[in-house]
């Protein structure tokens, strides 16, 4: 057996395992908006990254979209308790001061605040909060960065696009810092609008001149060189993954949304993937590019996405059995316990020890000396 | 290997050419210098090898660029990339993935070389540029001299013929600079790549060059020639060839080494003189006292307890590694980092970023000192009137992007002197200043020291603080290790050690002014 397929051997997993076992968990999140399988799968996700994350830079992104998943739920609340009016529920449990608002607006600020109305409100942001998560176990585990590599060559061009974006971003926060910093030793205007005006000039010029510098690096390093320009080859290539794109959110849109018509869910999906894999594959002929060392997908990777689409698959399951524990009926009782979905959860828990351990960095060169001296 | 065909390059717009009738030719296995002002269309030189000029930047090339037998005007950049391999001005700008291996590994990705080639060839190049101990880490947690040397090693992999490096040593310290200096020199001997650089430190890199393109900008003549032969006739040169011309030597010594060998009688000569002690003139009341200062991250001081003044009159050089602390000890005295604990008294402070750029957002030279008046509550056409004395004739009409490094920094110093500080910061200032851009700097450190003011400036750059400081501060790890006049710290270390002080050594002469003048008077 090669050693990739032991789940012992220290190495780092392929991304796109890491990121299909995070959707599968979003899949289930967004089907149910009980807090038990919500609070659940954000426990899994947290356990998950902290046995498998490593020392990179994104790895700490988990944290970050954490964080910002409490925001969304704090906004949640606030907007629910300001503009509640009393649609929902009977207990009232504090009443704000009302500002009217003439009819026609439709909007009514401050009254009574219910019970009902706040735990619905909860509910609903949690279940974007555990989205959240979602989203940030699979940047912390392999990140999009990483992921971009694999991009398929029909897409290449677009994964250049995000890859500059996404070295963008951060270039442009010190870009900030340091002109900010400039400013204030420049002291004078204090007004905040005219200051932004001045620091936007120099912070986009250097964006751009940045912008500039990387395509010149990228365009001398053979960036685009093996290209084919047949404009037939390339035109099809695009009609077949646009259409197969469409074909794809349909379906996936269908899927979710479960009420809408029978064609739009697994048909569509199909099709959009099969056209999207036509287009992809003669695409990909025309690029001559190499790959430097991929990440193998072996047992390991098949296991960790099948562990997500277990979650994502037993909800979908709870679903048809018995859809009121999963969207509550009074969001005011205690809720249920909805035991399929809940088992298809605590499965998504084991990546935590079915995925390798990631390999220690080398031993400095002092270390290594010491354990020669030993 | 490089055949410049009298190739004359115009941008689009421009009235003049930026380049006229070059021709060249350069052979394989060589390592030659692009030396020149800065403006003087040296970049567009370089560029122009791997077709960047006029493929990338617009504008007409008349003429014919082959390299390698491809020509430029038939061969866009990206077809040329596994015969050049280009190095821009600032490594980080041209990385493409974020960690080493991958850097590595691109642009033979892009050529679509096997699998199995890659993987040797990465293992290799790691090992040339001994990079190994570093394959896996982010691109953005390396060195300065780490990342010039990952930007030359993620070209070589596509094992190209010519080698073009945009000034590689300009941001290092200078044991970074030997470093990839080096490490080119190997690629020269070992591979028999044919290295073309250009560089303002002509000291650091003329002893390896086998050539010299000297590029005078206003439209005269480009020429290539033997270092000793170019060097002999241009206005700019290293000190070392600037000490045999004051000495009558013939050839000109082009090394440390050389210079050392002739300078026997020379040394004999000026045994009994005294060189001047480079302390300053006038000291007056303390400008800034640091005592016990700590600062940087929360269980990461960069600064571990500084202890230092400065009096006015004082001209102090901070010398140290990239990352000893240099740049957070000035960010610190001037108030944009919170020390951690220890005391700064500091009162009137001004800072020149290291991007002097930074501080210029008008639209042209007036508007910015019209602006930097009103920010400092001065009398208008005071920032003018420092701006005349600093660098006369910018006009008021030019747009402050369009100005060369050493009129930005001008105009950046006059902006942050016009609300009259008593202690003058500078941030490494004489980045991507030419020769003659520096000799300005000198004399307007000067003039500031006269009039009272105290001035501390970060740098790498030894002939400077040879040339201007009165007293040296080396950092080491967040802490001072060396704290005196200029000769008794500079002489003695050989990684701070000017040119003259080498060749002069034991006795500590630090520019060939001084001995100019010692020689005048005996």
């Amino acid at each position: 057996m090669r050693p990739h397929h032991l789940i012992t051997y220290p190495r780092t997993l392929h991304p796109g395992a890491w990121w299909l076992w995070a959707i599968g968990l979003a899949a289930a999140a967004s089907r149910t908006t009980n807090p038990v399988p919500l609070l659940l799968i954000m426990a899994v996700t947290w356990f998950v990254v902290s046995a498998r994350r490593g020392d990179t830079p994104w790895a700490s992104s988990y944290a970050l979209f954490f964080r910002l998943a409490m925001l969304v739920i704090v906004i949640h609340l606030v907007f629910q308790t300001l503009l509640s009016g009393n649609t929902q529920g009977t207990t009232v449990m504090f009443t704000l001061p009302e500002i009217p608002l003439p009819d026609s607006t439709g909007i009514q600020l401050g009254g009574p605040v219910t019970l009902e109305g706040l735990l619905t409100a909860l509910y609903v942001a949690l279940q974007l909060a555990a989205i959240f998560c979602c989203i940030g176990a699979a940047n912390a585990l392999g990140s999009a960065r990483q992921l971009l590599r694999y991009v398929p060559a029909a897409l290449y061009e677009i994964g250049v696009a995000c890859i500059i974006a996404l070295t963008f971003a951060p270039q442009l926060a010190t870009d900030a810092r340091r002109v900010r910093d400039a400013a204030r030793l420049r002291g004078g205007s204090r007004g905040r609008i005219r200051r932004f005006g001045r620091l936007a000039m120099p912070m986009l010029e250097g964006a751009l001149e940045r912008s500039v510098a990387l395509a010149a690096a990228m365009d001398s390093r053979g960036y685009g060189r093996t290209t084919v320009s047949d404009p037939r080859q390339r035109r099809l290539t695009s009609a077949l993954v646009v259409t197969g794109m469409v074909g794809v959110c349909l379906g996936i849109y269908g899927i979710l949304n479960g009420t809408a018509s029978s064609w739009m869910g697994l048909p569509a999906l199909a099709v959009g993937c099969l056209l999207g894999v036509a287009g992809l594959v003669v695409g990909g002929k025309r690029t001559g590019r190499t790959r430097y060392r991929p990440d193998p997908w072996a047992l390991p990777e098949l296991l960790v996405v099948a562990s997500g689409l277990t979650a994502a698959v037993l909800t979908f399951w709870q679903v048809r059995v018995d859809p009121t524990t999963l969207v509550l009926a009074s969001v005011s009782d205690v809720p249920p316990v909805p035991m399929l979905a809940c088992a298809g959860i605590l499965v998504g828990l084991l990546p935590a020890f079915v995925a390798p351990p990631l390999p220690l960095p080398p031993p400095s060169r002092r270390e290594r000396d010491l354990e020669v001296a030993a | 290997m490089i055949v410049f065909d009298h190739v004359t390059i115009t941008y689009a717009g421009a009235p003049t050419p930026t380049l006229t009738d070059v021709d060249l030719h350069i052979p394989e296995g060589e390592m030659a210098l692009v030396m020149g002002r800065t403006g003087s269309g040296k970049s567009t030189l370089l560029r122009a090898v791997n077709g960047l000029v006029p493929h990338f930047s617009g504008g007409t090339l008349r003429g014919r660029v082959v390299v390698d037998g491809r020509d430029t005007a038939t061969h866009r950049p990206r077809d040329l990339a596994d015969v050049v391999g280009f190095v821009g001005q600032d490594p980080l700008a041209g990385f493409v993935t974020d960690n080493v291996e991958d850097e590595l590994a691109y642009g033979m990705e892009s050529l679509g070389i096997s699998p199995a080639t890659m993987r040797k060839r990465v293992e290799e190049t790691l090992d040339l540029l001994g990079l190994a101990d570093l394959r896996g880490r982010p691109l953005t947690h390396l060195s300065g001299g780490q990342q010039q040397r990952v930007a030359i090693g993620a070209v070589l992999t596509t094992h190209p013929r010519v080698l073009v490096l945009d000034e590689p040593t300009s941001a290092l310290d200078p044991l970074g600079a030997e470093d990839v200096l080096a490490t080119l020199q190997r690629l020269v001997h070992d591979l028999g790549i044919t290295v073309l650089l250009a560089e303002h430190r002509l000291e650091r890199v003329v002893q390896y060059v086998d050539r010299i393109i000297h590029v005078p900008g206003n439209g005269s003549p480009v020429e290539s020639g033997l270092p000793a032969d170019i060097l002999a006739r241009t206005p700019i040169a290293p000190p070392v060839v600037q000490l045999g011309r004051v000495a009558g030597w013939s050839p000109l010594p082009l090394t440390v080494r050389d210079a050392r060998r002739r300078s026997v009688t020379l040394r004999e000569q000026l045994a009994d003189v005294q060189p001047p002690a480079h302390r300053a003139s006038t000291l007056g009341d303390d400008v800034a006292v640091v005592r016990d200062l700590v600062a940087g991250y929360p269980r990461r001081p960069v600064l571990r307890g500084i202890t230092a003044t400065v009096k006015a009159g004082e001209i102090v050089a901070l010398m140290g590694r990239n990352g000893s602390g240099k740049s957070t000890l000035l960010r610190t005295v001037v108030g944009l980092h919170k020390p951690t604990s220890g005391r700064v008294v500091a009162d009137d402070v001004g800072l020149v970023p290291q991007v002097p750029a930074d501080l210029l957002y008008a639209a042209t030279v007036a508007d910015e000192c019209a602006m930097a008046d009103r920010d400092a509550g001065v009398d208008g056409g005071t920032t003018r009137k420092l701006l005349d004395r600093l660098a006369p004739g910018i006009p008021d009409d030019q747009h402050p992007r369009d100005l060369s490094e050493g009129q930005k920094l001008s105009v950046a110093l006059a902006i942050v002197l016009a609300s009259e500080p008593r202690l003058l910061l500078l941030d490494e200032p004489t980045r991507g200043l030419d020769y003659v851009a520096k000799h300005q700097l000198v004399e307007m450190l000067h003039q500031l020291a006269d009039a009272g003011h105290g001035v501390v400036f970060a740098t790498h750059d030894v002939e400077l603080v040879a040339e201007v400081a009165s007293r040296v501060v080396v950092l080491a790890d967040g802490e001072i290790v060396a704290d005196g006049a200029a000769p008794d710290v500079v002489v003695s270390s050989p990684a701070f050690a000017p040119q003259v002080a080498k060749v002069m050594a034991p006795q500590p002469w630090l520019t060939v002014h001084d001995v100019a003048t010692a020689l005048g008077q005996a």
